[in-house]
C-alpha cells in the first residue's frame, strides 16, 4: 500500500493562524494568563502588540476584564489552558461573561489527556462539561489544525460567549484549506450501515482509522465529525440513529458530560438507540508521552473498534 | 461646596433610601445594610459626579459605575430612578418574576453598566472598561464600589495588581468600609484591614473619607481626577443601615427586608429627614 504522507500539526497551531487573520481587526484584543507562548495567544503580541494583554497568573481577573472589555464594544479572546480558563475561572465565566452575554472567546489550549507528561493536574477531561452547562455559551472541539483556524474565525463572527478547546498534540490534518465551519453542524466524513462513529477533536482521526479496522471485518462504519458540542446537530445524531441503529461516541474528554452525554441526551428523548460512549472513565490522567496516554486510557482507533462491535452486538 | 448642591445632595440621598426601604419592603426580600450604607456616595456619584445621560444611556462616552457589591442593587435603581433611567414606580417591582430589576444587577436594567453580585468580579469588569477607554483614547471615568467584605475575593487583589500594572488613572476603586459582613465585623470573620495601606502597597492613590460626608467625597473625586498614571481607592468609613436608626450598626441587616411595623417606623423616620431638608 502507498504510504500517505500525512500532516500533523496541533489545533492550537489553528488559533495561531486564526490570529494572524485578525491582526488588523481594531476592535479584537487578545488577552492570556502567562500561556501565551504555549496556547499560542502570543502570536496576536507579534501582530498587534497594542491589543494584547497579558493578565498575568491570574485567571479570574482575566475574565473578568475580557468581560468589561467587552461591554465597551471589544470583541475579547482570552486564553490559557483548559484546566485553569474553565476550572479556575468556571464562576467567571458564567457570571461575569455569559449572563450578561459578552463577545468574549475562551479560547482554551492543553485540553485533554493528550497534555502528557505534565500529569492529571493539568489534564482536563471536564472542561467541555463545563462549559456546555452554561447557558448561552457556545462550545467548539474543532478536529484539526484547519477546523481549529475556521472555528476561531467563526466564533468570532458569532456574537456572544464561545468556548473553543484546542490540543496540545500534533495530530494528523483531516481537512483541506477549502473547508468551511459552521457553528452547530455536524458532518458525515464516511458513510456506512452498520454503526455510526460520533467523535469530536482528536478522536475524529481515530475514528476514520476505526471505520478502516472495522471494514476489515466487513462492518461499515459511518463517521460523523461533532465539532460543535453546543448547540449539538441534533439531526444529524437522529439520521445516523435511523440509518445504522446504533452509535458509538468517541472523545478525548470525560464519558460524564461531554459529547457522550450530549448524544445521549438526544437519542434518549428523540430516538432511543443502543450507544456506547468511548471517553476518559471517570478518572484522572497521569504523566507519560500523549500517545502513550490516548492509548492506555482508551482513546484509540483500536477501542473505537472494539467497542463498535458491542454497540452493534445491542441493536 | 455650595450649600444648595449639598442639601440638594442630602435630599437625594433620602430619596434614595426611601426607594431602598420601599423596595425591599414590597419584595420582603433583600439587602437594606448594605444599601443605605452605600446610598450617599451613590448619590453623589450620579448627581455630582459622573456623566450619564438617561436618554442616550448607552454613549460611549459616559462615566460608567460597576457595583461590584452588587447586593446594593436597591441604592442603585434609588439612584437610576431618580436620575430618570427607570421609573420611580417600578422599584416596587424589585426582585419580582419578570421584573426589569433583578435581585442583583443585570446588564439589561437601563443604566446598569454590568451584572454583578457574585463578589469580586465587578471590580475586574470596572478594570476592563478603564482599560477600553485607554485604548481608544477616550475620556470617560469609570468607578466601582466594593464592600469591605467583598475585598476579603482573591479576585480584588488580581483586579488591583493589574490596575495598577497597566497605569489605570481613569479608575477609582471604592471601599464601602461598613465594617460589617454576614457572619459578624470584618474582623472577626477574615479581616482585611488595614485596607488603605494594602490598597497603597497595590499601587493606588488611597484617600481615607467619611462616606456619609458628600463634602469630603467632593474633595476626594477631585483628588482622583488629577492622580496620573495610577488608579486611585477611596476608602470610605460608613455605618450599615445609615439613616434607619434601629438598622445602624446591626449586623443582622444585611439581608432582611424590614416588616410591616418596621417599614413604617423606617419610612416615617426618612420622610422626616427629607420634610426639614425640603422646609
Amino acid at each position: 500500500m502507498e504510504e500517505k504522507k500525512v500532516v500533523k500539526k496541533a489545533t492550537r497551531e489553528g488559533y495561531a493562524a486564526a490570529l494572524e487573520e485578525l491582526a488588523e481587526r481594531p476592535d479584537i484584543i487578545v488577552m492570556d494568563a502567562d500561556l501565551g507562548a504555549a496556547t499560542k495567544s502570543m502570536t496576536y503580541k507579534k501582530v498587534a502588540p497594542e491589543r494584547f494583554f497579558d493578565a498575568g497568573i491570574a485567571e479570574a481577573n482575566m475574565m473578568g476584564v475580557a468581560a468589561g472589555l467587552a461591554t465597551c464594544g471589544k470583541t475579547v479572546l482570552v486564553s490559557s489552558f483548559a484546566m485553569f480558563a474553565t476550572g479556575r475561572a468556571f464562576e467567571q465565566i458564567r457570571n461575569s461573561i455569559a449572563y450578561p452575554q459578552l463577545n468574549v472567546k475562551i479560547c482554551a489550549s492543553h485540553a485533554g489527556i493528550s497534555v502528557g507528561e505534565d500529569g492529571a493536574s493539568h489534564q482536563c477531561n471536564e472542561d467541555i462539561a463545563l462549559m456546555r452547562s452554561i447557558p448561552n455559551m457556545v462550545v467548539i472541539n474543532p478536529a484539526d489544525v484547519v477546523e481549529a483556524k475556521a472555528a476561531v474565525l467563526e466564533a468570532v463572527r458569532h456574537e456572544g460567549p464561545v468556548y473553543v478547546r484546542f490540543g496540545r498534540l500534533a495530530i494528523p490534518q483531516i481537512f483541506n484549506e477549502n473547508y468551511t465551519f459552521r457553528i452547530g453542524k455536524g458532518q458525515v466524513l464516511a458513510d456506512g450501515d452498520d454503526v455510526t462513529i460520533i467523535a469530536t477533536g482528536l478522536m475524529v482521526n481515530e475514528a476514520l482509522m476505526a471505520k478502516d479496522l472495522l471494514a476489515k471485518q466487513g462492518i461499515t462504519a459511518r463517521v460523523v465529525n461533532m465539532a460543535t458540542i453546543k448547540p449539538i446537530d441534533k439531526a444529524i445524531i437522529i439520521e445516523s440513529a435511523k440509518k445504522t441503529g446504533c452509535i458509538v461516541t468517541a472523545e478525548e474528554h470525560s464519558v460524564i458530560g461531554g459529547l457522550g452525554s450530549a448524544v445521549a441526551e438526544v437519542l434518549s428523548e428523540e430516538c432511543p438507540t443502543p450507544l456506547v460512549r468511548v471517553g476518559v472513565n471517570d478518572s484522572f490522567g497521569e504523566s507519560g508521552p500523549a500517545w502513550e496516554l490516548l492509548k492506555k486510557y482508551g482513546l484509540s482507533a483500536e477501542n473505537i473498534a472494539k467497542n463498535a462491535a458491542i454497540a452493534i452486538a445491542k441493536k | 461646596m455650595e450649600k444648595s448642591i449639598l442639601k440638594e445632595l442630602e435630599k437625594k440621598a433620602c430619596k434614595v433610601r426611601l426607594h431602598i426601604i420601599e423596595g425591599t419592603f414590597n419584595a420582603g426580600c433583600g439587602h437594606p445594610g448594605g444599601s443605605l450604607s452605600a446610598a450617599d456616595v451613590i448619590t453623589y456619584l450620579y448627581f455630582n459626579e459622573m456623566r450619564v445621560f438617561p436618554s442616550n444611556e448607552k454613549s460611549e462616552n459616559r462615566d460608567r459605575f460597576v457595583l461590584s457589591k452588587g447586593h446594593a442593587a436597591p441604592a442603585l435603581y434609588g439612584a437610576l430612578a431618580l436620575k430618570g433611567f427607570i421609573s420611580e414606580e417600578e422599584i416596587k417591582s424589585l426582585r419580582k418574576v419578570g421584573s426589569v430589576l433583578q435581585g442583583h444587577p443585570n446588564l439589561n436594567t437601563p443604566g446598569v453598566d454590568m451584572s454583578t453580585g457574585s463578589l469580586g468580579q465587578g471590580v475586574s469588569a470596572a478594570v476592563g472598561m478603564a482599560l477600553a477607554g485607554k485604548l481608544d483614547k477616550k475620556d470617560y471615568r469609570v468607578y466601582t464600589l466594593l464592600g469591605d467584605g467583598e475585598i476579603e475575593e482573591g479576585e480584588v487583589w488580581e483586579a488591583a495588581m493589574f490596575a495598577s500594572a497597566k497605569k489605570l488613572d481613569n479608575l477609582v476603586v471604592i471601599v464601602d468600609n461598613n465594617n460589617l459582613q454576614i457572619d459578624g465585623t470584618v474582623e472577626e470573620v477574615n479581616s482585611p484591614y488595614p485596607i488603605d495601606e494594602k490598597f497603597q502597597a497595590f499601587g493606588f492613590e488611597v484617600i481615607n473619607i467619611d462616606g456619609h460626608d458628600f463634602e469630603q467625597m467632593e474633595a476626594a473625586f477631585a483628588k482622583a481626577r488629577e492622580v496620573k498614571g495610577k488608579p486611585t481607592a477611596i476608602v470610605m468609613k460608613t455605618i450599615k443601615g445609615k439613616g434607619v436608626s434601629f438598622m445602624e450598626d446591626v449586623c443582622s441587616w444585611h439581608g432582611k427586608a424590614p416588616g410591616a411595623e418596621e417599614y413604617i417606623t423606617a419610612i416615617g423616620e426618612l420622610r422626616l429627614c427629607l420634610a426639614e431638608l425640603e422646609a
